[in-house]
């Protein structure tokens, strides 16, 4: 049965892994992977099979989660954006020395240009320094056909596969043709069960068998059919086109490529492949979406007979995300007409909503704090990030995900007052919860503002794994109960407010200050939702 | 053929249920397409485009070449303005003239104006009294999806009312007919 729809590269993923027999999604929603897991969620198909679906907290107990999966012969997917891998880079390391036993992959949604991210770092690196494949298709019909050769790569290896979107792929609809549906694999426990316990002696034994499985990796890489190799007549230049950039390729080139061209869509990189090219080409231009992973691997440190062209010699830009136009550069093209940009036309940058809780909290906040020459204001991840620019100017940092508490008990170790941090309730359930316990473990002179808007707002309203507990969760790790006050963000609690943030910022001691209003983004979907009950 | 549209506005002002209708009618018709949109931190009343590119032959890149762009659809002035580098010597500008004012230095009308003539090939309509005209106040992007309906010329007008009654038909067909009511009123504008 061959069906067709209009998907998103993250749908297109979402929906190839439930028809492949998928088990398990877990996530946590970070742009621009979000998509995958709403996908699953509201699929008939996993209601049927009671696909497990939930939020996890952060993106480590999302690839634990999914392993434990693994490990009981079942398929599992985890989802995160890019620096999600951060997180949960103990764990993912790891599961390709324990292996995989039912199949396991693990999407990575790179951002490079940093639509809605802090860095543009490319986790086909965390790929290779794992030792596990990675694919990286450059279609949306690539997304649905390859994670399942995905799900079959990994249990044919016992090995976790990563799958490489960019914002590009996973934010941009096509039209894709469906397959057929498969089963779940049922209850299997690990044939190989010793690799599982990753005591130095089990690991010892392990690493070269996995070392060995890397190899034969590169030999399904040449075969599995998603790296081609594809001649021309103009030797003076090959391509390695990697991911969508090869779509940037054959958009200035409609009738067909000039030179040879190597796509990539599956790593390790086909050695073969690579040096036919290199063989019968006299220059290499890569192109790559992110970081020049594949351009340093054939340029290294030392000087090769042949030219190799890509972002680190400046045919490409060095940063950013391809898009047709640098690339037609780096292909030697000429331009095409272009008209000048509109000078009247102003930068009209995020803002938090009209009306956003956030708003009034960082209202009050300010009028506190700007009374105290040495305050500083450790911020977060989330929408309230937003806080740092006018009129707010209310934050001195942002770094990740849990880093606000974290870096006031620093500050405040080595003198900062008042130290102040700022986090959202699903950043700090995420990686908030472990700093707050080393808090209140030193009684370090921290004020912790938690400013709940009962979401995880940034990324479109998903749920919070901390909603209705927060003030548990706070007494349990030790903050003293008369420390622990919540205050309701609106305008007329402006005097309120201010009072309890200044008791707050006086006390010498760890406090937590929960600001809690609904975001009005869910509300608003809330309101209307009972309006149609 | 092949047709490259850039759709824009400010988040939260709705480009994506245009492109919705326009996706619908699309895979109906059998044309191939890709659509880039943005999603996250830049809707939060940040400026968003999509890319949309519909054509009968196959389509590589899900971003539109500068230069190339046969239509800018703008649901604010200023935003289609942004996008002029894209335009291709023979593309069109469709744009509601309300402006969206969330910023203290947005231009003035007048400078708005001068800088769309220069342009040459605009439409400018003002898409949320024409919907209020129709009495349908809530149909503004209909009206909007309905001045550009005019010279899609690669989609059937008759597809994308299809595709209205398909997205709305769940709202009852009061709400259907409000929306193919304004589709009409923009594509009669475009049109003459």
């Amino acid at each position: 049965m061959s069906n067709k729809e209009l998907l998103l590269g993250d749908e297109a993923l979402a929906l190839g892994a439930l028809h492949a027999g998928l088990t398990g999604v877990y996530a946590y929603p970070g742009t621009p992977s979000t998509e995958i897991t709403e996908y699953i969620q509201q699929h008939p198909l996993a209601r049927e099979r009671n696909v497990h679906r939930d939020w996890s907290a952060n993106e480590k107990t999302a690839m634990e989660a999914a392993l434990g999966a693994s490990y009981a012969g079942k398929r599992a997917l985890v989802c995160m954006k890019h620096v999600g891998m951060n997180v949960c880079a103990d764990a993912f390391v790891n599961s390709a020395v324990t292996g995989a036993n039912g199949g396991l992959v693990v999407t990575a949604c790179d951002d490079p240009s940093m639509h809605s991210s802090q860095n543009e770092q490319d986790s086909r690196f965390y790929a290779e320094f794992a030792m596990t494949p990675c694919m990286e298709p450059a279609s949306q019909q690539a997304a649905y056909d390859m994670i399942r050769a995905a799900y079959d790569l990994s249990e044919r290896h016992g090995i976790p596969v990563m799958m490489r979107l960019t914002t590009r792929m996973a934010h941009s609809r096509a039209v894709v043709k469906t397959g057929d549906v498969r089963e779940e694999n049922s209850l299997h426990f690990p044939q190989k069960p010793r690799q599982w316990v990753t005591l130095p002696a089990n690991s010892r034994v392990r690493i070269p068998e996995l070392i060995q499985t890397y190899a034969d990796l590169e030999v399904e890489a040449e075969q599995m059919g998603f790296n081609t190799y594809t001649d021309a007549p103009d030797h003076s230049m090959g391509i390695i086109a990697c991911g969508i950039a090869y779509n940037y390729l054959m958009e200035n080139y409609p009738d067909g490529c000039p030179y040879p061209v190597l796509q990539v869509q599956q790593y390790p990189l086909p050695k073969q492949m690579v040096r036919r090219m290199a063989r019968e080409c006299s220059s290499i231009l890569v192109m790559e979406e992110g970081q020049p992973l594949v351009e340093q691997r054939l340029t290294g440190l030392l000087e090769l007979p042949l030219p190799v062209h890509g972002r680190l010699d400046g045919t490409l830009p060095r940063c950013g995300e391809l898009n047709p136009d640098c690339v037609r550069k780096a292909l030697g093209l000429d331009p095409l007409p272009v008209r000048e940009a509109s000078q009247v036309t102003m930068p009209r940058p995020p803002a938090l909503c009209v009306g956003c809780g956030h708003r009034d909290f960082y209202t009050a906040l300010n009028n506190v704090v700007r009374q105290y020459d040495g305050s500083r204001v450790f911020g977060d991840i989330g929408c309230y990030t937003l806080g740092f620019l006018p009129p707010f100017n209310a934050l001195h940092t942002c770094v990740e995900m849990g880093a606000s508490l974290t870096m006031a008990i620093g500050a405040a170790n080595s003198g900062v007052w008042p130290a102040v941090a700022v986090i959202g309730d699903s950043t700090f359930t995420h990686s908030g919860m472990t700093g707050l316990l080393d808090a209140c473990n030193s009684n370090a002179d921290v004020t912790l503002c938690i400013s709940d808007n009962l979401t995880t707002g940034m990324t479109g309203g998903q749920d919070s794994s901390g909603t209705g507990k927060l003030e548990q969760i706070c007494l349990a790790l030790g903050v003293a109960p008369e420390h622990v006050r919540t205050i309701v963000p609106l305008p007329k609690n402006y005097d309120e407010m201010e009072r309890v943030i200044r008791e707050e910022l006086e006390y010498h001691g760890t406090s937590v200050i929960i600001a809690r209003r609904e975001c009005i983004q869910t509300a608003k979907r809330h309101a209307q939702q009972k309006k149609q009950q | 053929m092949k047709q490259d549209i850039i759709l824009a506005g400010v988040g939260g002002q709705g480009i994506l249920s245009i492109a919705t209708i326009i996706g619908w009618a699309a895979l109906d018709q059998n044309l191939y397409l890709k659509q880039a949109e943005v999603h996250g931190m830049s809707q939060r009343g940040g400026d968003v485009q999509s890319n949309l590119r519909l054509s009968t032959q196959p389509i590589s890149s899900d971003l539109i070449a500068r230069g190339a762009c046969d239509l800018i659809v703008s649901l604010e002035p200023m935003e289609a303005l942004r996008y002029i580098p894209y335009l291709a010597p023979t593309g069109w500008i469709i744009t509601n003239t309300t402006p969206f004012v969330n910023i203290p230095n947005y231009p003035d009308t007048e400078v708005l104006n001068a800088e769309l003539g220069k342009v040459g090939n605009v439409i400018s309509l003002d898409v949320d009294s024409m919907a209020k005209e129709i009495g349908s106040p809530r149909s503004a992007n209909m009206v909007l999806l309905g001045a550009m309906a005019a010279r899609l010329t690669i989609l059937d007008p008759e597809k994308l009312k299809e595709g209205i009654q398909h997205v709305f038909g769940r709202k009852g067909q009061a709400v259907v007919d409000a929306n193919i009511a304004a589709f009409e009123a923009g594509y009669k504008f475009a049109a003459k």
